[in-house]
């Protein structure tokens, strides 16, 4: 979006720039109204992205001159954020959990996080994304001589399901406020480890935040960097590349160059892996569609804990509905849902993690992808 | 299954008004998916038990003030990034939202399952008729290959005549960064 500074000299002029502005309905901020445009008066008119060349043109085309007061508004806007959110910085409960975050900024919140709850939080390295940035999860724990099972979640695998990672940061909220009030949560405390990942694909969230909202995958070049990005949810090491996939790296659903081709799918695979005697269960949050599912996506032959999975399952879609009436689907993905090998979910379980599910949050496609920040308090709410 | 002609399924199903969750009607429906040829769209038929909420009030007003408006409306990114949309914007949602309707509906298949992710841009073009005319171009979620789809639609509205897409055609996706 641009911002043009104008001074009509003649009535013509003036005509055609309220005709201009009421017909393309631009955003005038001098004056308010375009009643208000006269000859040899200031203008400064908003004009979005893709009107820019259009409204020049025809600017020229009568001989209207003009000058581009600001050339990029975003990037202003973007710069004013960023002053006023470094002073709130310090202080954690100016966070707000009912809004979306870029990623600068949820790094922020786990540096902060960790600093103000240093008796249960820390903060850990898992390894470096294509683009160099890096993961981090953070570990809740209480003090305690006895060692923990683990609970593991991540949350961000697939960069436009924007309420996946919003729902972490939540989560984290909700047990460090809680946890000494709450006699559920400190329970769960006394008895298991949580480990967090907010954000697993950190190049393709940023990436949905300043070039593509519906970005999916990962950032990695591939055929000589003309084209990008593998669906992480697709490339781990569970009968990778059999079922549910593409091997073109134009698809969504392109599972890489071969399991764990990517760094990202590294650093997380071979964490658990070192952990896995101890992690109890495996939850990766994705959006949209409400479901709960549980293995497999590459075959429907069930899994050998498969009654006792769904039987958990269940349970937790009842508690979930309990709270807003929000009705979510349980069963295999393979049943339910549609084929695909490489996921997560069934890689956990196929390394031994007994519990393991994938989480598909509200909503059921009326907004998909870009579920309006009203709906992130209640979603989370249930889901918790 | 039908032999030679393709696959049955029978429905019962309930429909519930977006704007009013309270207000249901229930629904039968029998949807055929063809064999062989995917390009022909399946047929459809369907009873209402019931009536569908009269909305000839909010219809009017929306009707009278776009014929109202000097130069044809054009906005886009409905909802926005966020998931935010503005309330004079969402009767262009809800145009959207049917008519994108008839757009899946024509290329559905028993592998796919469309949602309208989001409107792009619309633009109104000028009609010397009493209908309205919307050019879209609207993105389809495809869940099954989590395609991004954009898609453009020429949609016709009258209150009293309904919803018309005249034409429409897939788009190529933009070529990456």
């Amino acid at each position: 979006d641009q911002v043009l500074h104008i001074v009509p000299e003649t009535s013509q002029q003036v005509q055609h720039l309220q005709h201009l502005c009421s017909t393309l309905l631009l955003d005038l901020w001098k004056p308010l109204l375009p009643e208000d445009i006269w000859a040899g008066k200031d203008l400064h008119i908003r004009i979005p992205a893709p009107l820019v060349q259009e409204v020049k043109d025809s600017l020229d085309q009568h001989m209207i001159s003009y000058k581009v007061l600001i050339p990029d508004v975003q990037e202003l806007v973007d710069q004013s954020m960023l002053r006023q959110r470094s002073s709130q910085r310090q202080v954690p409960e100016g966070y707000v959990y009912t809004q979306y975050h870029p990623m600068e900024e949820i790094y922020q919140w786990m540096t902060q996080i960790q600093k103000s709850n240093s008796e249960l939080v820390t903060q850990h390295y898992l390894g470096k994304t294509t683009e160099n940035q890096t993961i981090y999860y953070l570990q809740i724990s209480q003090p305690s001589d006895k060692t923990k099972k683990i609970i593991w979640m991540d949350c961000g695998i697939h960069a436009r399901e924007w309420i996946s990672p919003a729902f972490c940061q939540w989560f984290v909220k909700e047990i460090l406020q809680n946890y000494k009030s709450d006699p559920k949560i400190s329970r769960f405390l006394q008895n298991l480890d949580l480990y967090v990942l907010p954000v697993f694909n950190i190049d393709g969230y940023i990436y949905s935040w300043e070039k593509d909202r519906f970005w999916r995958k990962n950032r990695s070049p591939y055929m000589n960097g003309t084209c990008y990005g593998t669906d992480l949810n697709r490339n781990f090491n569970s009968s990778w590349g059999s079922i549910g996939v593409s091997y073109n790296c134009s698809s969504e659903i392109f599972c890489g160059s071969g399991p764990e081709s990517e760094p990202e799918t590294r650093a997380v695979a071979q964490f658990i892996e070192s952990k896995k005697s101890d992690i109890l269960c495996y939850l990766t949050i994705h959006s949209y569609g409400q479901y709960i599912l549980t293995p497999y996506g590459s075959t429907t032959a069930p899994p050998s804990n498969s009654e006792e999975l769904m039987h958990v399952a269940e349970k937790a879609a009842a508690a979930l509905m309990g709270k807003y009436g929000t009705s979510y689907e349980v069963g295999s993905t393979s049943l339910i849902l549609y084929n695909n090998s490489g996921s997560s979910r069934d890689w956990a379980h196929m390394i031994g993690i007994p519990f393991s599910y994938t989480f598909e949050l509200r909503d059921k496609g009326t907004h998909g992808f870009v579920l309006p920040p009203e709906q992130i308090q209640p979603t989370c709410e249930e889901t918790m | 299954d039908i032999d030679g002609v393709g696959r049955k399924y029978h429905l019962e199903l309930v429909l519930e008004d977006v704007l009013g969750k309270d207000s249901t009607v229930n629904c039968t429906a029998e949807v055929l998916y063809h064999l062989g040829n995917k390009n022909i769209a399946p047929d459809v038929q369907f009873t209402l038990e019931g009536e569908l909420k009269n909305t000839e009030e909010a219809d009017n007003i929306f009707y009278n003030r776009i014929k109202s408006l000097e130069k044809e409306l054009v906005a886009e990114n409905i909802p926005d990034s966020r998931g935010n949309v503005s309330p004079d914007m969402e009767p262009f949602h809800l145009l959207a939202w049917v008519a994108s309707g008839y757009v899946i509906w024509q290329n559905s298949t028993e592998n796919t399952k469309f949602q309208l992710a989001q409107i792009k841009r619309v633009k109104q073009v000028k009609r010397s008729d009493e209908y309205l005319e919307f050019d879209y171009t609207i993105l389809l979620h495809e869940m099954v290959s989590q395609e991004i789809i954009p898609w453009q639609m020429t949609v016709l509205w009258h209150p009293q005549r309904g919803v018309q897409v005249t034409q429409d055609s897939r788009q190529p996706k933009h070529a990456p960064e």
